[in-house]
């Protein structure tokens, strides 16, 4: 004990989160790259980036990790940011429209995908649906490779259901931070709902935009549940394909390579962002 | 005026209806007797609430011990993750430090990695160790996973203990430990055990990590992603909703701070 007596406090609770994250955070962030860029007998090579790149599937996989993401992302900022500016509206039940909105929140991506599942199969709800209001005869199916564009559809709405409210709540608490006095000068100066919106809220909450954003585009790359339960190989992803090599291939060094893939993918979608909705000096002063 | 109230709620409500109806349908599903589930007109409400998928569900081999894998991998992620990082969060609302917003900036950092950049080379580290395909080896990944968040969440919540009270149970004697623990630990322990719910509910959730971690001692996500090609719909459609229940339990539970949590472990 004299000795603990000696080490400043702050320390001594800050060390247990060190080394925990020096164990399983820092060890293995090394270690992936050992995985990627070595052979078996640690030799520095870039055969498994050669292996990865040559597979049948690697192509595809690049496509569909970056086109889901271009699908999905806008149609759920524009969603959230929707439900945000409701919930924030503070009428009678708001708030129970925002323990609502938050449910999927405690849903996992698998469990998502399986509750789609039910509606894109063949003997499913969707075709259930068509059949009732007399579209459809014979019902249709959807998850094939045949239907790739049906199968990237209900993997977009999986998504889509599932995760927008996290970048809802993110929204929200944004919106929570807008200084009232901003909105009452606009609503002195005659402005219109969408002039508030577009000229007063957008502007200020672009920093609540901007890390949602980055956190979103990061998780949707890690997509992986729906995408096995929806269409399995038929449409490889980064992140299913990192799964399959490590699981079904046994071979951790190819799926090391796709899984710093899928972090290069992350580091440039999140300069992309910083770049493009750079918050500028004289609106940090507003602030 | 009038109008565009109506409109207004009207939104509201068809969003509330987007969230709610695929819950609701994958409920009509898992309580749909199998017969009804492979038929063709298929109607959208059963005509008997039948348990039979839920009872082949549970009984089929593997969903029960899985089930109860997910549940103390869960626990163990709550108690490593609030013990190694409330004392974090503590000195990050209470002192003042050198290197404390490197700190902060390393700690957020972490959330910026894919899991499987984690799980893969965690996975290879575990087989040399033979921690691999253990309970306390998943637990210990996801509770890397939670640490961020319980460290932040944590330093917003002492912030908000008034630091007065702590000094005023020390000048009436108490220790530093004493006021810790009689002072601000209570005001501060709901909002802990929020942060624990949320913290088993991300560790009951997470399929990739699990999946490549264990073999034999699979989680119940990771049971039913290595089964799905073998499984039938039934199986899917019940395994699914029983998935949810505790996650909706539970999100039911920490509804009052669903916006604390997740507006400050993001945010800041």
């Amino acid at each position: 004990m004299p000795l603990l007596r000696k080490i400043p406090l702050p320390v001594l609770l800050l060390s247990p989160t060190l080394v925990f994250l020096t164990l399983f955070f820092l060890i293995p962030l090394i270690q992936v790259s050992g995985l990627a860029f070595q052979s078996q007998d640690s030799v520095f090579t870039l055969a498994n980036f050669e292996r990865m790149v040559r597979d049948i599937y690697f192509d595809s996989a690049l496509r569909n990790t970056v086109v889901l993401l271009i699908l999905i992302i806008p149609v759920q900022l524009v969603l959230a940011f929707g439900a945000a500016l409701i919930v924030n509206q503070r009428f009678r039940g708001s708030t129970f429209f925002l323990y609502i909105y938050a449910i999927p929140l405690g849903i996992s991506d698998l469990a998502a995908g399986l509750i789609w599942l039910s509606i894109f199969t063949e003997r499913g709800y969707l075709n259930s649906l068509m059949h009732n209001l007399g579209v459809l005869e014979r019902p249709l199916i959807f998850l094939s490779s045949l239907t790739p564009k049906w199968m990237i559809a209900a993997i977009v709405l999986t998504e889509v259901w599932r995760a927008t409210p996290l970048v809802m709540v993110i929204l929200l608490s944004g919106l929570q931070m807008i200084a009232k006095d901003y909105i009452e000068a606009a609503d002195t100066f005659g402005c219109s709902w969408w002039q508030k919106v577009r000229y007063v809220i957008l502007p200020l909450l672009k920093p609540s935009i901007q890390s949602a954003l980055i956190m979103r585009t990061m998780l949707a790359f890690q997509m992986f549940g729906p995408i096995l339960v929806l269409a399995g190989r038929q449409l490889p992803v980064f992140a299913s394909e990192s799964y399959y090599w490590y699981t079904t291939v046994r071979n951790p060094r190819v799926a090391a390579a796709y899984a710093l893939m899928l972090m290069a993918l992350s580091l440039v979608a999140t300069w992309i962002y910083l770049v493009v909705l750079r918050t500028r000096e004289e609106q940090v002063g507003v602030m | 005026m009038r109008l565009r109230k109506v409109a207004f709620y009207a939104v509201a409500i068809l969003f509330a209806v987007w969230t709610i109806l695929p819950i609701v349908l994958i409920a009509l599903a898992a309580l749909t007797p199998r017969q009804e589930l492979y038929s063709w007109p298929r109607q959208f409400v059963p005509s008997t609430i039948s348990l039979e998928s839920f009872q082949f569900f549970v009984n089929s081999h593997g969903v029960l011990a899985s089930t109860g894998r997910s549940v103390i991998v869960a626990v163990a992620t709550v108690l490593i993750a609030l013990l190694v990082g409330a004392p974090a969060g503590y000195a990050l609302a209470r002192f003042r430090f050198r290197g404390k917003e490197a700190f902060r900036i390393g700690i957020l950092l972490t959330r910026m990695f894919p899991t499987s950049l984690l799980a893969i080379p965690l996975a290879v580290l575990y087989l040399k160790t033979n921690i691999y395909d253990t309970i306390l080896g998943l637990a210990f990944m996801h509770a890397a996973l939670a640490m961020p968040f319980v460290v932040l969440i944590t330093s917003s919540l002492f912030l908000k203990v008034p630091y007065d009270l702590e000094e005023a149970a020390m000048t009436l004697g108490c220790s530093r430990i004493g006021a810790f623990a009689r002072v601000s630990l209570p005001i501060a322990l709901p909002s802990l055990v929020a942060a624990g719910i949320y913290t088993f509910v991300l560790s009951w959730n997470e399929v990739f990590a699990s999946a490549v971690l264990t073999v034999h001692n699979r989680t119940l996500p990771a049971h039913i992603i290595s089964t799905l090609n073998v499984s039938p719909l039934n199986f899917k459609f019940a395994g699914g909703f029983f998935m949810i229940i505790p996650a909706l339990i539970f999100i039911f539970i920490v509804r009052r701070y669903l916006l604390s949590m997740w507006g400050v472990a993001i945010n800041k």
